[in-house]
């Protein structure tokens, strides 16, 4: 039986951590997942750049709508996920918009924060 | 050049540095070697070559460089500085505007950015036509650039099968700009920077770049709002209403031109909101008198831009012309409907205008009250005295 396990955080308390504890919680989770990895358990994991690199796609009589930052609407939950490979935003975001549920409901893409390779952003 | 380089390059600040640097090569050369036969490629080629020199030699200290450095000048391969010059200037530019007006950048941060990186002007000049200070600008600036870089927003120019919903962005963009001009114009802000010219150039070049009825369409829309220009305020700055300005005082040259862009735009039969706003700015350029307007057709037009481009704002125009075509009343209903729906609650045009309607059928107690909604929304100097003096008029 498949279950999703979602990261909530604030960014700011994220931000405040010195580049040592950083380093620190990257390793460990790497170290995590390496584990859940090999005993079957982790199927898809990633890490994600903050919400000022988030874009969302919403598709309303046909037309694409594309904006600025997270979704937003507090009707709105979570209801699924896909994680795609892209060339860049604009062809993430037309991906986004062939997604079903981006006709009724909002579809948010943010950028995955390769965190063995790549510098987490900040919000300067 | 500045979109070149940021096409060869792949980076707005890397761009600007080796812009820079171009120049202070050209000041020390060209004095003693003369100016190149192609000074333009000259100076894109030194800026690019310049950069890619001093990223190499970062790289020691910094090894992602290197791979960059690499990656923009690979060992061997020909100088992409000297290629066709016209098309690919054109086509940097054209990337340039649409990258600054992406939808997915914060709206505050396209205008700055555009700007900044297509018009030129400085963070100073920015922040002083937006009312605003020049940290407030920068930083706009510098997230809207970091959202380009973080989320990987490409730099080019949309595919003609995206290039509808991208283009709206980017007038959007423009005509914001523009409006935004008219206000630092009336004389509120302490320096005379024009945006009004500003977005017009920029809708000039984007027409070249790209001449799609719909930018046709917005250039028309501001050469004619632009002709009214010295019509609008009297010399102390007080505004000065549609019916009653001078229209001696209407640029001729901005009409003649803007009415026959409407035109060429509206024969297109593809043409979208900024061209049917632009055909009814036009039918009031081309009426002498206020009197003589001709607003049945008007209220035509915005029966087919409500068709177009529904919306709360241009049921409250549609329906102040219906009050000119059919009289008070009938504008009064269509305004009262509005509000009914919960509409334009907080939107002092919708108040100002069912005062104004008052005022006329002599409905004085109503007017008033809508005047001071009108004046409670209002943050504009100018249009605040307007509203005191209308209040003073009823006798209030």
């Amino acid at each position: 039986m498949r279950y999703l396990c979602l990261v909530y955080q604030e960014e700011k308390q994220l931000g405040s951590l010195s580049q040592r504890e950083l380093d620190q919680l990257v390793e460990e989770s790497l170290a995590v997942d390496e584990e859940l990895k090999r005993s079957g358990h982790s199927l898809a994991s990633d890490a994600l750049q903050p919400v000022a690199t988030a874009t969302t796609v919403r598709v309303r009589n046909g037309k694409l709508s594309i904006t600025d930052g997270p979704f937003a609407e507090t009707k709105e939950q979570l209801g699924g996920f896909w994680l795609i490979e892209a060339r860049d935003l604009n062809e993430a975001v037309q991906i986004a918009g062939r997604l079903p549920p981006a006709q009724h409901g909002s579809v948010e893409v943010r950028p995955v924060w390769d965190i063995r390779h790549q510098e987490r952003r900040t919000d300067r | 050049m500045l979109a070149t380089l940021i096409r060869l390059l792949g980076d707005f600040d890397r761009a600007e540095e080796a812009l820079n640097d171009a120049f202070v090569a050209a000041l020390e050369r060209w004095p003693t070697e003369g100016v190149p036969a192609q000074p333009r490629q000259w100076l894109v080629s030194t800026g690019r070559f310049k950069m890619i020199d001093r990223m190499r030699r970062s790289a020691r200290f910094d090894a992602s460089l290197a791979e960059i450095a690499e990656r923009l000048a690979p060992a061997g391969a020909p100088d992409p500085a000297a290629q066709d010059e016209e098309e690919g200037v054109a086509d940097d530019r054209l990337r340039l505007v649409f990258t600054c007006c992406h939808p997915a950048l914060p709206a505050d941060g396209q205008l700055a950015l555009t700007l900044r990186e297509v018009c030129g002007l400085t963070t100073e000049e920015i922040a002083r036509a937006f009312l605003t200070t020049a940290p407030t600008i920068a930083q706009r600036i510098v997230r809207a650039k970091a959202k380009i870089r973080d989320a990987k927003i490409p730099y080019e120019v949309p595919t003609h099968a995206d290039l509808p919903a991208r283009l709206d962005p980017v007038l959007h963009v423009v005509y914001l700009v523009f409006n935004e001009g008219y206000f630092a114009s009336t004389g509120e802000s302490l320096t005379r920077l024009d945006l009004a010219d500003e977005a017009i150039r920029l809708g000039r070049l984007l027409h070249e770049l790209l001449p799609e009825p719909e930018v046709e369409g917005l250039l028309a829309l501001m050469l004619l709002h632009h002709s009214r220009r010295r019509a609008r305020t009297t010399g102390d700055g007080e505004i000065v209403l549609l019916e009653q300005q001078d229209r001696a005082l209407w640029s001729r040259t901005e009409i003649d031109e803007g009415a026959r862009r409407v035109e060429e735009a509206l024969a297109s039969r593809r043409f979208g909101p900024f061209t049917l706003q632009a055909a009814i700015a036009a039918v009031h350029a081309e009426a002498t008198t206020a009197a003589a307007t001709d607003w049945r057709q008007i209220v035509g037009l915005y029966d087919v831009l409500l068709r177009a481009a529904p919306s709360p704002v241009v049921e409250l125009n549609r329906a102040v012309a219906v009050a000119m075509s059919d009289g008070p009343e009938a504008g009064l209903r269509l305004i009262d409907a509005l509000f009914a729906r919960g509409e334009l609650a907080d939107y002092l045009h919708a108040h100002s205008a069912r005062a104004d309607l008052c005022r006329r059928l002599g409905r004085t107690a109503e007017a008033r009250i809508a005047y001071e909604r009108a004046l409670a929304l209002s943050k504009q100097a100018a249009e605040r005295r307007f509203l005191e003096k209308r209040l003073r008029e009823l006798g209030g």
